[in-house]
């Protein structure tokens, strides 16, 4: 018997960051992570009918979405294949310099720094699922986002202090959640 | 009960170093927060984890959606699955 059942209409509201962080994280554009976010709901939609119930919702989404980025690297890799044939050396120096590497990833920071920023990511979503919606919402807005306090007690209609509690209890969560692993 | 204009309380000081990990504390806020992280452990113990917290959120780099994009996601899908209905 299924254990796990699909809610299309939370989808946004519980999993949209998660999935974005998820992907901008590993493809660097902001565009181009929504899109992907975007075609894993559409994809997720249309393959609801073969939903087990093994797995839960996030995990399922979490497993189409990165066929989406694989699919997305493997379009990119292509084109970038046929960039690279056309790639010329003029100046002498160079000649003969292949350094192939560099030039599919200029932006590299170095691998490993690059991959625990994804684990982290990954860890700090992990824990911000754990938090009550509220406190979830008002960390994210606050810290992720960099909102104003002005901004987020207009936008969710709460008082200054209120929103310091929220946070104080929020950060207290974060850390303790965080703490073996990361802080 | 008078407020002290120097002194507070532990809830208080927490809720400063809070404040002062977004640059939200004032400055008055600040000297009082250093008075009491000079002899309270427990403020100093606080401090030091929501300081590493803070740092690890900005080491991570971590993002997340804009309210008008998600709104628009949501659109989205919600356009989809009226289709798809």
């Amino acid at each position: 018997m299924p254990n796990h059942t699909l809610n299309p209409d939370n989808w946004i509201d519980n999993y949209s960051d998660y999935l974005f962080n998820y992907t901008i994280s590993r493809v660097n554009d902001r565009e181009m992570a929504k899109d992907l976010v975007q075609d894993t709901f559409f994809a997720a939609l249309k393959s609801m009918k073969n939903f087990k119930g093994d797995a839960n919702e996030r995990t399922w989404l979490i497993a189409i979405l990165k066929r989406k980025i694989i699919d997305h690297y493997r379009k990119i890799n292509s084109k970038k294949g046929q960039a690279e044939v056309r790639m010329s050396y003029n100046s002498d120096e160079a000649e003969g310099d292949w350094l192939e590497e560099r030039v599919s990833d200029p932006f590299d920071k170095t691998a490993e720094d690059k991959l625990e920023n994804e684990e982290l990511g990954d860890a700090i979503y992990n824990c911000l699922g754990k938090l009550p919606e509220k406190q979830a919402n008002v960390f994210k807005m606050k810290t992720i986002e960099g909102l104003d306090t002005e901004t987020i007690c207009n936008e969710l209609n709460i008082t200054a202090s209120n929103l310091w509690v929220i946070i104080h209890r929020a950060r207290n969560a974060m850390a303790e959640c965080l703490e073996e692993n990361w802080l | 009960m008078k407020k002290s204009v120097l002194f507070i309380s532990c809830e208080e000081a927490k809720q400063i170093c809070d404040k002062s990990q977004y640059g939200d504390a004032t400055f008055w806020e600040r000297i009082k927060l250093t008075i009491r992280l000079s002899w309270c452990r427990v403020t100093r113990a606080y401090t030091k984890r929501n300081k590493s917290l803070t740092k690890t959120i900005k080491f991570s780099d971590v993002e997340c959606l804009k309210k008008e994009e998600r709104q628009a996601l949501k659109d989205q899908l919600s356009q989809q699955l009226k289709n798809q209905n």
